[in-house]
C-alpha cells in the first residue's frame, strides 16, 4: 500500500490534469490552423501534421473576416470592475450587519435575510432578463454600460454577502469591542479594524465576483444590441454560423488570460494559509 | 450599546434595498405577467386567470426538462464532488509541483462558459472533433455526439464536470487547509491508517463545508442554460433541454412572457422547496453538528 501509494497518486493527479488542460491544448493548437488544417479532420502538432498560420490570432485584432476583440474587452472589463466593486462594499457591509448584529422584523431574523439573499441564485438569468428588460427601457439604460452594470450588481451581490458573512463570523467579535473601547464608532471599527483583517475573505469574494461578473453572457446577450458588446458576446457570435475554429479559439485564449492571473493570486493566498479561514 | 443598535441598519439597509429594488420588481412583474397572455402578437399586461397555470401542467416538455435535472443536477454535482474531494486531498500534504497543480485545477472555473462550451463543440465534432478521433485510434466506432440523446446528455455533463470541478476543489481545500492539527494528531497516535482516518476524522470534520459546496452546486447547476445553448441547443429534439433553456425558448425566442411567467414561478417555488428538502436530508447524511 503505502510503496504503490506514490504512484497511484502521481497517476490520479495526471489523468485529471491532462483532462483539464486537454481543452486549452485543442484550443491553442487550432488557433493556429486555417481551413485546411481543419478539414482534413483531428490533427495536434503543427509542422507535422498541419501547416501552422496566425490566421486566427490576426482575425481577433480586426483582420479581414474576423472580430476586433478589444473593445469589447473593455467593455466586459469596466462592468465587470465595476459591479464586483459596488457588490463588494454593498456586500460586505451588509455581511457585516448580518454577522455582528441581532435584526428581528416580526417573523424575519438574521437567517431569513441570508437566505433571501442566496435565493437570488436559483433564479435562472431568464426569469429575471424579461423584467429586467422593461426596467432598463423605462429608464433608457437598454444596450448601455450603465444598464448592464445594475444587472450585474443583482448578480454578484448575493454571493459577496455570502462569502463575507460566513467570514466576519469568524473574525472574533473582542477584536469590535477593543476598538470600540478605544473611542471607535462602529463605522470606523468596521473600517479601521475589520475590513484590515478581512483581505483574505474579500478575494475569496472577489475571485467569486470576478469570474461570474466577467463570465456571464446571458443579461449582455439579451440586454445590449448594437452599442455595447462584451467579450462572452462576441466570441459566440463567431460560432454562431460557419465555425471559423481558428478565430474562436484564438478569442477563447486570448479571454483567458486576466483570469488565470486571478487564479495564481487566489493559489498564493491558498498556500500563505490566510485563505482557509475565508471558506468555511 | 444602545447606539449600536442605531447603527445596525445603516450596515444591512443599502445592501438589502438595492436587491429588494434590483430583484423584488422582476418578482411581482413575473407574477403579474404571468397571469396574462402577454405574447409576441399579444403584448400587454391583460387578465387571464390561471390559464398560463393549466397549459403548463399538460406541458411535457417542462416538465421532462425538470426531470432531466435529476442526471443533469445532482449527477454532475456529485461526481464534481467526488473529483473534487479526491483532488483536494490529493494535493492537500506533500506533492511535487504542488503550486501548478493548484492553479491548474482552478483554471476551468475562471474560463467563460459559452466561450468553453464553443470550443467543446469542436472537440466533440463528429467527425472533425479529436474525441472520436482518439476513440478511433482505440479502435471504438465514433459516438454521434449531438445527435443522439444518451451522447448528447453524456457530453454536456462532461463540459459541466470540466468547468465547475474547480469550484468544489476550491472550497474543499480550502476547508482542508482551516482542519484543526489536534485530530489528526491524536488518530496517528491511535494507530490509526490512512483509510481509517480520512473515515473517522477528516470526513466528518469536512462534511459542513461539503453540504454547503453540495448545495451552491446543485443551485448552479439546475439553472445551466448558457451551455446547453451554445452546445446542443437543446437537441437532439428536446432531449438536453433543462429548464433554464426551456424558459429561454419560451420567453425570450417565441416571446410568450405570459407563459414563461407561469414556468418560471414554478421552477422557482419547486427549487426552493426541493432544496430545502435536499439540504435537509444532506445535513442529516452528513451527521453536521449545529454550532
Amino acid at each position: 500500500m503505502s510503496r504503490l501509494y506514490p504512484t497511484f497518486k502521481y497517476t490520479v493527479i495526471a489523468l485529471w490534469g491532462s483532462f483539464v488542460v486537454g481543452p486549452f491544448l485543442w484550443a491553442l493548437t487550432t488557433s493556429f490552423k486555417d481551413a485546411n488544417g481543419v478539414q482534413g479532420g483531428a490533427t495536434y502538432i503543427p509542422w507535422m501534421q498541419y501547416k501552422p498560420t496566425l490566421l486566427g490570432w490576426h482575425n481577433i485584432f480586426g483582420g479581414a473576416g474576423g472580430i476586433d476583440v478589444v473593445q469589447p474587452f473593455l467593455n466586459s472589463a469596466i462592468i465587470t470592475i465595476a459591479a464586483s466593486a459596488i457588490s463588494l462594499v454593498l456586500g460586505s457591509l451588509a455581511a457585516y450587519g448580518l454577522s455582528r448584529y441581532r435584526f428581528k422584523l416580526g417573523f424575519i431574523k438574521n437567517r431569513d435575510i441570508i437566505f433571501f439573499f442566496v435565493t437570488q441564485r436559483i433564479m435562472p438569468p431568464v426569469v429575471l432578463v424579461i423584467p429586467f428588460f422593461y426596467l432598463l427601457q423605462q429608464v433608457n439604460l437598454l444596450d448601455t454600460i450603465p444598464g448592464l452594470i445594475i444587472v450585474t450588481v443583482a448578480l454578484l451581490l448575493p454571493i459577496a454577502v455570502w462569502v463575507m458573512v460566513d467570514f466576519f463570523n469568524g473574525i472574533p467579535r473582542e477584536i469590535d469591542e477593543m476598538a470600540m473601547l478605544d473611542g471607535c464608532g462602529p463605522f470606523e471599527v468596521f473600517v479601521r479594524t475589520i475590513l484590515p483583517n478581512s483581505l483574505p475573505g474579500l478575494t475569496v469574494a472577489l475571485m467569486f465576483c470576478a469570474v461570474f461578473g466577467w463570465n456571464d453572457f446571458f443579461f449582455a446577450f439579451r440586454l445590449t444590441f448594437t452599442q455595447i458588446q462584451t467579450l462572452p458576446q462576441a466570441v459566440v457570435a463567431l460560432n454562431s454560423s460557419v465555425p471559423p475554429w481558428w478565430t474562436l479559439s484564438a478569442a477563447a485564449l486570448f479571454g483567458l488570460l486576466p483570469l488565470i492571473l486571478l487564479a495564481i493570486r487566489v493559489e498564493r493566498y491558498l498556500s500563505r494559509g490566510s485563505l482557509p479561514g475565508a471558506v468555511r | 450599546m444602545e447606539g449600536l443598535r442605531r447603527h445596525k441598519s445603516m450596515f444591512v439597509l443599502p445592501g438589502l434595498l438595492t436587491l429588494l429594488l434590483i430583484i423584488v420588481f422582476p418578482l411581482l412583474f413575473t407574477l403579474r405577467v404571468s397571469f396574462s397572455g402577454w405574447n409576441v402578437s399579444n403584448p400587454q399586461m391583460d387578465f387571464v386567470g390561471g390559464a398560463n397555470y393549466v397549459k403548463m401542467l399538460h406541458d411535457g416538455r417542462f416538465w421532462s426538462a425538470i426531470l432531466r435535472l435529476l442526471p443533469l443536477a445532482g449527477g454532475t454535482a456529485l461526481i464534481q464532488y467526488i473529483i473534487g474531494f479526491g483532488m483536494a486531498l490529493l494535493v492537500w500534504h506533500e506533492v511535487r509541483g504542488r503550486r501548478f497543480w493548484r492553479v491548474l485545477f482552478l483554471v476551468p472555473m475562471m474560463t467563460t462558459p459559452v466561450v468553453m462550451a464553443a470550443i467543446w463543440q469542436t472537440i466533440f465534432n463528429e467527425s472533425l472533433g479529436p474525441v472520436n478521433d482518439l476513440l478511433g485510434k482505440l479502435g471504438i466506432a465514433p459516438v454521434k455526439w449531438f445527435t443522439e440523446s444518451g451522447p448528447a446528455l453524456a457530453a454536456l455533463m462532461t463540459v459541466e464536470v470540466w468547468q465547475w470541478t474547480p469550484f468544489m476543489f476550491l472550497l474543499l481545500l480550502a476547508g482542508l487547509l482551516s482542519l484543526p492539527k489536534e485530530p489528526f494528531m491524536a488518530a496517528a497516535i491511535d494507530g490509526a491508517g490512512v483509510w481509517r482516518t480520512f473515515l473517522k476524522v477528516t470526513f466528518p470534520l469536512m462534511a459542513p463545508i461539503s453540504v454547503t459546496a453540495i448545495i451552491i452546486r446543485l443551485i448552479e447547476e439546475s439553472k445551466i442554460s448558457d451551455s446547453v445553448y451554445v452546445l446542443t441547443s437543446g437537441g437532439p429534439g428536446s432531449s438536453t433541454e433543462t429548464p433554464g433553456y426551456y424558459l429561454y425558448i419560451r420567453g425570450l425566442s417565441e416571446q410568450q412572457t405570459g407563459y414563461a411567467g407561469a414556468l418560471s414561478l414554478t421552477y422557482l417555488v419547486l427549487m426552493i422547496v426541493t432544496l430545502t428538502i435536499i439540504s435537509a436530508l444532506l445535513v442529516r447524511a452528513f451527521k453536521v453538528k449545529e454550532n
